[in-house]
């Protein structure tokens, strides 16, 4: 399919446990177990899963900001994890990142021009100090910055607005894929719609494709197209954003949803309450990863992994309820 | 620049180290304009003369000028002691940064480092002016190696913790190349405890380069500087006691002032301290 600009298949990620005087490898924790999923052009793939279960390790270790263990990153065809060195550096301009912490992410050394400015330098696509300083400008107007902010220092800013800095620095090499990891769970929530809006305007005017890491469901909901749910370095579920949230067919889905809160004040729900706490990665519970936790787990649930399968129309999901 | 003059202003002792700092530099600057007599220059018929109108701090055995000599004292001081926080700077950002930002160096390059640390400093730069002989330069490398362990050790810790920063990622994910990164990025960000280390290293290295003078293995003693001056004046300790307590009481006004305006430094240049200073 040629309309597919991001393909991932199987890619996993293991942190070796080191233990001992020795430090020999004890174990490893299965940060990303074989997750596959795609990401049309236009399109935003919204990644939701609670802490830990893995969704910030698939976007950096899809960008190569980390090692892969394994599998294959399709860009444009191309295979991410192949590439290294300078061919890995320059193909760097199509796929960016905006960063969860707007206060960590930008350097307190540097001047607003200088942070915007540096991926203009770094892959030689303006000549001039002035030419560099325009187009600064101009994404700068893009991401709703006024001008007088160029000689500013990022410290000096609220964190919408660093936010901001962060998005112009990953849109000005005018990027096909941006992978925003959490983008405005760090932000006052006053200030996450605005950043949010701006994300939704600037892909519709730039033509971007997003995959849109976040643990908030409204966030998601608001913003994707389709929803990937990851549970324990695994996805269980993707599926049209209408779908998901109408009719979600993975009983951890299903929780995941009712534990959402409605903005209708009295308003009775039926809520799935899970049990226990989320297996240690380090030792995943056997078969399928959620049948500990599971209020409608069955004895094949505990011996054989389930394998992610088209239920409905474009609707995937890996569960042994559905065979 | 402003707020670090106010900060100084605000501590007076500070200050005053800061106006001894100025002091010496011009004197060492300006030396041959300042003395009274060629520091070098024998005069047997006044010496060990005592501090009077002709001879300010008295005259040595020889019957040289003490003030002159002190006057130039400062100069060789004060090279020697940039000479060392130049060595130990440049080596110590160059092998700490490469083997905390390049994992495949850090084995070698930091066991080595290692192995310099054990040796206790003095005892080796004995053994290397020993080896080498003694001299302006040789005595840089010797002392320099003992400051250099530390500064790398300094440097490479700081540079573990800055290539984890979120912004050097970001830099990466733009595709920034790695020397780029470096240079920008994580030099920059490290330049404050750098400062501060130098300021001490500066005020430690002039007391081991004395140690070393006044041991007879630092400087030539036709050279004056003030280590070499205690060391010959140590015999008329009691005759005349001008003869060490001025180059004495130099090295310890130095020592002493760049210690003060170090610790104003490390205050100001570090975000968290200037916080608590200006209550912000």
């Amino acid at each position: 399919m040629t309309d597919r600009l991001l393909e991932v298949r199987n890619l996993k990620k293991y942190f070796p446990v080191r233990s001992g005087v020795l430090q020999r490898i004890s174990g490893y924790v299965k940060a990303v177990d074989g997750v596959s999923f795609s990401v049309r052009k236009g399109e935003t793939l919204g990644l939701v899963g609670e802490s830990g279960c893995g969704k910030s390790t698939t976007g950096r270790a899809i960008l190569r900001l980390i090692p892969a263990t394994a599998g294959e990153v399709l860009f444009e065809g191309r295979d991410l994890l192949a590439l290294h060195g300078e061919p890995l550096r320059t193909a760097r301009r199509s796929f960016q990142m905006v960063f969860q912490d707007p206060f960590a992410s930008l350097d307190p050394r540097m001047t607003v021009s200088q942070i915007v400015g540096e991926p203009l330098s770094a892959h030689g696509m303006t000549v001039s100090e002035r030419e560099r300083n325009d187009r600064v400008a101009v994404m700068l107007e893009e991401v709703g910055l006024d001008l007088s902010c160029l000689h500013r220092y990022a410290f000096e800013f609220s964190g919408g607005q660093r936010q901001r800095i962060g998005i112009a620095r990953a849109l000005i090499l005018n990027p096909s894929l941006v992978v925003a990891d959490e983008p405005v769970s760090a932000l006052d929530v006053s200030i996450q719609a605005q950043v949010i809006n701006l994300l939704a305007d600037l892909r519709e005017r730039l033509s971007l494709t997003y995959l849109f890491v976040a643990h908030d469901l409204s966030v998601v909901k608001h913003i994707s197209d389709r929803v990937a749910v990851m549970y324990l370095g695994k996805i269980v579920e993707i599926a049209s954003k209408n779908d998901l949230f109408s009719d979600p067919l993975h009983p951890y889905t299903q929780a995941l949803l009712s534990a959402a809160p409605v903005p209708i004040p009295g308003a009775k729900k039926q809520r799935t309450i899970l049990r226990g706490d989320v297996p240690s990665p380090l030792n995943p519970p056997s078969g399928c990863n959620f049948h500990p936790r599971c209020p409608r787990a069955m004895p094949q649930c505990a011996e054989r992994v389930p394998e992610p399968r088209e239920r409905r129309a474009g609707h995937t999901v890996a569960c042994h309820l559905y065979d | 620049m402003g707020r670090m003059l106010r900060a100084f202003y605000g501590r007076k002792i500070a200050l005053l180290g800061l106006f001894v700092i100025v002091l010496l530099v011009l004197s060492a600057v300006f030396a041959p304009l300042l003395v009274t007599f060629d520091p070098i220059e024998m005069n047997p018929a006044e010496k060990l003369a005592s501090p009077n109108g002709k001879h300010w701090m008295g005259t040595d055995n020889f019957g040289r000028d003490i003030f002159s000599r002190v006057v130039y004292g400062a100069r060789t001081s004060l090279v020697g002691s940039a000479g060392v926080v130049l060595f130990s700077l440049v080596l110590g950002v160059l092998i700490g940064v490469s083997s905390g930002y390049f994992k495949r160096v850090e084995p070698y390059l930091m066991r080595l480092i290692d192995v310099l640390m054990a040796f206790p400093s003095l005892l080796m730069a004995l053994v290397l002016v020993s080896i080498l002989g003694r001299g302006m330069v040789n005595v840089i490398i010797a002392v320099g190696i003992t400051y250099l362990t530390r500064t790398t050790r300094i440097v490479y810790g700081l540079t573990l913790k800055l290539r984890e920063e979120p912004y050097i990622e970001a830099a990466v994910s733009s595709g920034v190349k790695q020397r780029w990164i470096i240079l920008r990025h994580i030099l920059p960000n490290m330049m404050s405890p750098i400062i501060v280390q130098a300021t001490f290293t500066f005020a430690f290295s002039l007391l081991d380069m004395a140690s070393l003078d006044f041991l007879g293995l630092g400087i030539p003693p036709s050279v004056p500087s003030w280590g070499n001056m205690l060391s010959e004046g140590r015999m008329y300790l009691t005759r005349a006691p001008w003869l060490l307590l001025f180059p004495g009481a130099c090295i310890v006004l130095t020592v002493l002032s760049f210690n003060l305006a170090g610790d104003v430094l490390r205050d100001q240049l570090d975000p968290h301290f200037r916080r608590d200073i200006e209550g912000v």
